[in-house]
């Protein structure tokens, strides 16, 4: 699944990450690497962006640039 | 002998207590300006410590050197290009994975390294454990723990970095960042084909260069064409040719699979430095967040904020305001009585005095916005308020963190524009920059509050807040008709930390605060003061007019009336000085008046009443609105000399003026929308050119906001006209 398909409070893990270059080096360099552990934490009030933490730290990122990343869920919601 | 002095520069991700050890260093012998060339901060300051003089610079806060933002660029272009003798890399260390893919990226640049392991005690109660002796051991990197809020380890700190500048740089090859086989083989044959076709002269190192060449680095790439003239196209070429092969086996781009690699790197060094308690640590953010990013209450306490600034900024503001007001006029008055009348004493007291004093009374508005925004940056609450707001933004075509600088253009658009500093992408930020003065400034204010409440007496207040609606649509409209024709391309990501909440420093406050201030104060002091000057110079030359009238004989003429009737009774005498008082004010104003008309000045606006008829606007209002460039409040000003009504736009003697002169309440409107949109005023503008680095989206924005302005009130004029208004 897509990580902008995870709901609030659901652990998840990544597989793999796509997008053009910038953005995916973005994402690698916030920590969001292929086999780290997440958590959603929260979508924003208007529903996009949401917040996740991933190694400890709380990063955001728009529910578009989310859909480029592929996930498997830990756990059910 | 006279030791050199060392420079030391610090470096380290966003949030990791960077500014707090800065200013802890260098307490307030800090010099702060820009990088060359463009509007990142740049603070440094000399210090004496243990014999040696120091020159500390703070780099600025970065996650990584992948030369993104403009923040990295200068970061990465500085240990490359400028040499410090060591880089402190200040790491959080109760976050320490992330924080180690900078710290690993400034290894391999080949500079001397220090890591400094910040906020030691938070790291300690979230129950880690570092072995900084190990870590220091693998990395073949000092390592010293830090408090920087509490100022530990600091003098450490500075010791180990003299000592690490005077031994000589070293880092064990086997102590490198390793890459998998393919990348690893791929980087040696690339080093060794450039070592044979570069000279001594070259300056960086060849196994980081053969790495940045691989991950197509474009400045890298530029730096090799300069440098390396002859061969560089056949180096080129062969980074090329293996990047492809390289793509080809590892089906990835090589600079995705080389980032996982340095946090594959960095998960072997966490296993063995790191040890986590059992201790279950309670995440206070995320328990600040259930109430601050809230679904329901998210919003209302984000605007209660936002009003909360405001509040602090105006209302609080006005108190030392009215202090400076009353000391610039004294000030002035001053002046009026020690000078002799003379050409001299006109250009202290009307052109000097008066422009300087009209900028430094904002000084208490914009120190106060300053901390304001200071407080909500280092709370952390800013990111949230961006995380909050993206969504809307995002439909403008702007980044969440765009809204901060629009909405600070409802008080001045000064500070707006230098807050765009905060935003990533230079394209949001010029963006940002060009639609912010749309968002109408406290400056215009009076202007609407004159017009409205004479034209349009009981409606006043619907029609100022209708102009303030117009302004704001006038900024989305154009806001995406920019991101669509002129500043295209992908929008910036948003992937964007929140940090953990912490409690303020007051020592960072203000210096943040101060540091903002002194720049405002600086630049547009000096703008404003040429642009007052050069308005004193048109509205009181010629000198020698020829009055149609002979006004000072008119005067003459009252006084001697007055002086022949005089009574003896007291009473009456009173009320006839005070009669007399009001004629002779009347006549002097009249000369005054007359004395704009035939001024420069009056004779511009007479020129160019062509241009502003179409819109209603007669030649005294085209005066008023050029003489608005250098403040939007002489606006009122202007138009109480010219319709010859001493006033400060609430007085009804310029109500009066203004109904007698013809002007209708269409052609106030028309004027009022005018004001909202045209060319910003003088600081604005001083401060369009330092932010965007350009004199042409400067040009570009003078002349857009202009033309929209006269379009805007033409249409309004002319269909009102056509509606039978």
């Amino acid at each position: 699944m897509r990580l902008n398909e995870m709901r609030e409070g659901q652990h998840g893990r990544i597989l793999r990450i796509g997008g053009e270059t910038r953005l995916r080096r973005r994402i690698l360099e916030m920590g969001l690497t292929k086999g780290s552990d997440i958590y959603i934490e929260k979508y924003a009030p208007l529903k996009d962006p949401l917040e996740l933490s991933v190694r400890g730290c709380h990063v955001s990122l728009r529910v578009k640039e989310a859909a480029e990343i592929d996930v498997e869920a830990l756990t059910d919601y | 002998m006279e030791k050199r002095q060392l420079r030391i520069a610090l470096a380290g991700n966003p949030n990791s207590g960077k500014t707090t050890i800065f200013n802890n260093l260098t307490g307030t012998r800090q010099k702060v300006g820009n990088w060359p060339g463009v509007t990142v901060e740049k603070k440094e300051g000399d210090i004496h410590k243990f014999g040696r003089d120091m020159r500390i610079i703070d780099l600025p806060g970065t996650y990584s050197l992948t030369p993104f933002s403009i923040e990295e660029i200068v970061a990465r272009d500085f240990i490359l290009d400028e040499n410090p003798d060591v880089v402190i890399d200040i790491i959080d260390a109760s976050n320490l994975e992330r924080n180690l893919y900078l710290a690993n990226q400034l290894r391999e640049l080949d500079c001397k390294v220090i890591f400094a392991l910040n906020m030691a005690d938070v790291a300690k109660s979230r129950g880690f454990k570092i072995d900084a002796k190990k870590l220091s051991e693998l990395l073949g990197v000092p390592v010293i723990f830090t408090v920087g809020n509490r100022n530990e380890g600091l003098d450490d700190l500075l010791k180990a970095a003299i000592a690490l500048a005077e031994s000589p740089l070293e880092i064990p090859e086997e102590r490198r960042v390793r890459y998998s086989n393919d990348i690893e083989s791929a980087i040696g044959e690339l080093r060794d084909f450039i070592k044979l076709r570069v000279d001594a002269t070259f300056s960086y190192n060849l196994r980081w260069t053969a790495v940045k060449l691989l991950e197509d680095d474009k400045i890298i790439k530029d730096r090799i064409r300069e440098q390396v003239t002859a061969e560089s196209e056949s180096i080129l070429t062969k980074a090329e040719k293996l990047r492809g092969k390289l793509g080809n086996r590892l089906d990835d781009d090589p600079e995705i699979v080389m980032t996982d690699d340095r946090y594959g790197f960095i998960a072997g060094t966490i296993k063995e430095v790191l040890s986590t308690s059992t201790l279950q640590r309670v995440d206070i953010s995320r328990n600040i967040d259930l109430v601050l990013t809230n679904r329901f209450l998210g919003f209302p306490i984000f605007i209660f904020f936002i009003w909360a600034m405001f509040q602090t900024t105006f209302t609080l503001g006005a108190y030392p305001m009215e202090w400076i007001d009353a000391g610039v006029g004294g000030f002035s008055t001053f002046f009026e009585h020690v000078l002799p009348d003379s050409l001299l004493k006109d250009l202290i007291v009307d052109g000097i005095i008066a422009g300087v004093g009209s900028v430094i009374i904002f000084l208490p508005n914009i120190l106060l916005l300053f901390f304001c925004i200071a407080l909500f940056e280092d709370t952390g609450y800013m990111a949230r308020a961006a995380f909050l707001m993206d969504k809307i933004m995002h439909l403008i075509g702007l980044h969440g963190k765009s809204f901060i600088p629009m909405l600070m253009g409802f008080g001045c658009s000064v500070p707006a524009i230098i807050a765009t500093r905060s935003l990533e992408s230079r394209k949001d930020r010029i963006l940002t920059i060009l639609i912010t003065p749309f968002m109408s400034c406290s400056a215009k204010l009076p202007v609407y509050i004159a017009l409205a409440g004479t034209f349009f007496a009981a409606h006043a207040g619907t029609v100022i807040f209708i102009i303030y609606l117009f302004g704001i649509f006038v900024a989305i409209v154009t806001g995406r008709l920019f991101r669509t024709a002129l500043l295209r391309g992908e929008d910036a990501p948003f992937v964007m930390e929140l940090p953990p909440y912490r409690v303020p420093m007051m020592k960072n406050l203000l210096i943040h605060m101060w540091d903002r201030s002194k720049m405002f104060l600086k630049k547009m002091g000096g703008i404003i003061l040429a642009g007052s000057i050069v308005i004193w110079v048109l509205s009181s030359f010629p000198q020698n007019i020829q009055y149609s009238k002979d006004y000072d004989a008119q005067i003459a003429m009252v006084n001697q009336s007055y002086e022949q009737v005089m009574p003896g009774n007291e009473d009456d005498e009173n009320s006839l000085r005070q009669q007399k008082d009001a004629q002779i004010h009347e006549i002097s104003i009249a000369k005054k008046a007359e004395r704009a008309e035939k001024s420069y000045i009056g004779r511009i606006g007479k020129a160019i009443e062509p241009v502003f008829q179409p819109i209603g606007i007669d030649w005294r209002g085209s005066v008023a609105l050029l003489t608005g460039f250098v403040a939007k409040e002489i606006v009122i000003s202007t138009m109480g000399v010219l319709y010859a009504a001493e006033g400060d736009g609430e007085s009804d003697a310029l109500s009066n003026a203004l109904l007698k002169s013809g002007m209708t309440p269409l052609s106030a409107l028309s004027m009022m929308i005018f004001v909202l949109l045209y060319i910003p005023c003088l600081a604005t503008i001083g401060a369009i050119t330092r932010e965007t680095g350009s004199v042409k989206w400067t040009l570009f924005n003078i002349a857009f906001t202009t033309g929209v302005a006269w379009g805007m009130s033409f249409i309004v004029y002319q269909g009102g006209r056509l509606l039978g208004f």
